[in-house]
């Protein structure tokens, strides 16, 4: 029997939203943490929003259509699957699921009116979006023991980035407030109390840099403010300094040895080679150019420490994830996944 | 250019760009988090203190940024920047994109007043321009088009529009959203759906009856019948504006495909970023829309080049194991992880240089922290006006 799908530090969550700012990788934290989830025997369901088509190329499968399918393995059994969700196909099926809405349905399409409700009209959108991962979540199923139980121990949202992630969990809100009865209405309260209960938790990606932090910070404060679960923060792209704080911050200061490190190159040979090269850089312009990419690396890291304390005043449970050398790919996933479970995300 | 051997693609002279009185907007596009505000500010700026009365028009700024560039109160105008330097006759305004007042003034303007005051006041118009994904989008080519005219109709006036585009789901969205929020104001649903309040609509209405019947049927069903009203209204009260908008939507994308106009795309060496730049390259093509070039923006550039990652690995090794010069070893190291990091830039862009390969190509050094300040800009427009020589050599 597989252990509990919950991770460490999350019991009781069940859909897990994943944003960030634009270029920090919440697509690959979103993936690796269903695939950590998904350990140990459980099926977790990926889900994208954005018509991106993100999941299919980290994963290296052909375009998601709208429907689940299975992208990975996970370590120790278990399995991933993904879906790209679509709003005009979520309005079909919806009308479908709801009122039986076959042919009007399509008639619907050919005037504008599928059109309309899934770009245009305020919010639509994404209430079809926030109410099919509603759906995904609840749904359920006769497991082998004859008990009814969830198709999905967790799902894992890829959703927008942080500057629209409050706006777009608190859609249906506004829908609330602008459809006083019917039954959007009620779906979107339904959607709206899963969104803000335990079994709800928003993530937030990051780098180090100042920007990012600064978004982050700032949903945070959004996120309380509309009473949406703030889960933890994910720092991702962590490259470990190289050099021992004393030298960097000598660095900095323009006060590394130069004889010190001339005398390095010396030993290292490295003049000779690069004669040999017919490249005549000498030891002395070798050894200012190497002394102001340490300075410059030395910025960075303070700059780092720096935005890891803003960080810390956010006073959330914090994941670290390293910047991996040969970039992304489906063993790096697992490494990640890996990572992410032993620090209790996943 | 310099007609050197080795050039593997064109450079891209920003300066010759700005300097050009023919240019009179620039576009910065790209996905999002790649730097296209602080490009365009740096631009913006550059241009200014070369002689050109410039306008900029940022979506959604960093705090800091806007703060250094007077751009703390939200009025949906341009102000005037301080610290710009005039001596060769220039100057610089800014301004930061306000959807909702822009959408507002676009009713003011073309509407009676009680008109206007009924749309205004419409719980879907509030909705529609504050929240619908998209309005961000027209409105920023709304504004540019405002901007244009203004500066059109003042000789004066600004001679150079630098705009930054909404941080969109795709890049692609800011040429599609205006004509789909456009097509929708003057489309064939809204009017379906304002047939009712409509006089003089009845032979449409009748051939459509059925349809209708059942589409208000459907929609009051899933809506509910106080949406509907609520839709209604707002489109019965928008009747007088009807073919405005997508005519207006129309008008910017034609001012768009001038050769007044150029449109930059940024982007970050990384694989995503880099995909979406080839789509939007790709897309400029297809709707004749003037491409300046491609910003590359935040590379790793390295103090020495001539000493490959593999040559600085050895000699890291060489001293660790005889345990001396750790030092030396230690920068050796830094230097070893910059440049296996250029190299893997170098690569994601001679896969975009070998699909595109007429497009000029700038590259922008990242550097250590952010920029929040106008020196931090002019740096980055130095850097820009670097030619592309440089980055070939590198």
């Amino acid at each position: 029997m597989p252990g509990p799908a919950h991770a460490r530090d999350w019991p009781g969550v069940r859909l897990h939203v994943i944003t960030g700012k634009g270029g920090t990788g919440k697509t690959t934290v979103a993936a690796a943490l269903a695939l950590g989830l998904a350990s140990g025997g459980h099926r977790t369901l990926l889900v994208e929003v954005e018509g991106r088509q993100g999941i299919a190329q980290l994963f290296d499968v052909p375009p998601l259509q709208y429907g689940e399918r299975h992208v990975a393995v996970a370590p120790n059994g278990g399995e991933v699957r993904a879906l790209a969700i679509e709003p005009e196909a979520a309005l079909l099926e919806y009308l479908d699921m709801f009122y039986h809405l076959g042919r009007a349905g399509r008639m619907l399409e050919r005037i504008g009116a599928v059109d309309f409700a899934t770009t245009i009209a305020p919010g639509m959108r994404d209430v079809l979006l926030t109410g099919k991962v509603y759906e995904a979540v609840r749904r359920r199923e006769k497991k082998d023991g004859g008990r009814e139980g969830p198709v999905y121990d967790a799902v894992v949202l890829d959703a927008p980035p942080t500057g629209r992630i409050t706006r777009f969990l608190n859609v249906a809100e506004e829908v609330v407030g602008l459809a006083k009865v019917g039954p959007i209405r009620n779906q979107a309260g339904s959607i709206m109390s899963l969104l803000r209960s335990a079994q709800t938790a928003v993530h937030l990606v990051t780098v180090l840099e100042d920007m990012p932090v600064q978004e982050t910070a700032d949903a945070v404060e959004e996120l309380h403010r509309a009473e949406l679960p703030v889960g933890g923060v994910v720092v991702n792209m962590v490259r470990e300094p190289i050099l021992p704080e004393p030298v960097l911050e000598a660095a900095v200061a323009g006060r590394l040895d130069r004889e010190e490190v001339l005398a390095g190159l010396a030993t290292a040979g490295l003049r000779r080679r690069s004669r040999a090269n017919g490249n005549d850089a000498s030891h002395a312009e070798l050894a200012d150019g190497l002394m102001a990419e340490a300075a410059d690396h030395g910025v960075r890291v303070a700059m780092e420490h720096r935005e890891r304390f803003a960080l810390a005043a956010l006073d959330r449970p914090t994941y670290e994830l390293p910047a991996l050398p040969t970039g992304i790919d489906l063993g790096a996933l697992y490494d990640l996944a890996g990572r992410l479970i032993e620090q209790g995300l996943a | 250019m310099s007609n050197r051997s080795d050039t593997r693609r064109p450079g891209l002279d920003i300066d010759r760009l700005l300097d050009d009185p023919d240019t009179g907007v620039i576009v910065c596009c790209g996905a999002g988090g790649v730097g296209k505000t602080t490009t365009a500010a740096a631009m913006a700026l550059r241009a200014a203190e070369r002689g050109r009365r410039v306008v900029v028009l940022t979506i959604d700024p960093a705090r800091r940024l806007a703060q250094s560039m007077g751009l703390d109160e939200l009025d949906n105008a341009p102000r005037p920047v301080k610290g710009v330097d005039a001596a060769a006759g220039g100057c610089l305004d800014a301004m930061m994109l306000d959807m909702k007042r822009t959408f507002d003034e676009v009713i003011e303007a073309h509407a009676t007043p009680e008109k206007a005051e009924q749309i205004l006041g419409n719980p879907f118009y509030q909705t529609l321009s504050s929240s619908f994904a998209g309005t961000q989008e027209y409105m920023a080519m709304e504004k540019l088009g405002q901007l244009r005219a203004q500066a059109e109709a003042d000789p004066d006036g600004w001679d150079l529009i630098v705009v930054d585009t909404p941080p969109s789901r795709s890049a692609l969205d800011f040429l599609d959203a205006p004509q789909r929020l456009g097509s929708f104001l003057d489309g064939r649903l809204i009017r379906i759906l304002s047939a009712p309040a409509r006089a003089g609509g009845r032979a449409y209405f009748k051939v459509f009856s059925a349809a209708v019947g059942s589409v208000a049927g459907v929609l009051t069903k899933v809506l509910g019948a106080q949406v509907l009203h609520d839709v209604q209204t707002f489109v019965a009260a928008l009747d007088t504006m009807f073919g405005g908008f997508r005519e207006r939507a129309d008008a910017t994308y034609r001012l768009l495909q001038t050769p007044g106009t150029a449109f930059l795309v940024v982007a970050a060496p990384e694989p995503d970023a880099l995909r979406e730049a080839s789509y939007f390259v790709e897309r400029l093509g297809t709707e004749k829309m003037p491409l300046a070039g491609l910003v590359l923006n935040r590379v790793q550039v390295v103090a020495v080049p001539g000493l490959s990652a593999e040559r600085a690995c050895a000699a890291a090794e060489d001293l660790e194991e005889a345990g001396e010069h750790s030092l030396t070893a230690g920068l050796l190291r830094v230097h070893e992880m910059r440049m296996r990091r250029r190299d893997r830039e170098h690569n994601l862009a001679a896969r975009f240089t070998s699909a595109h390969p007429s497009v000029p190509v700038v590259e922008v050094p990242a550097r250590p922290e952010d920029v929040h300040d106008l020196d931090g800009l002019r740096e980055i427009g130095a850097d820009l006006a670097r030619s592309g020589d440089a980055v070939v050599q590198r």
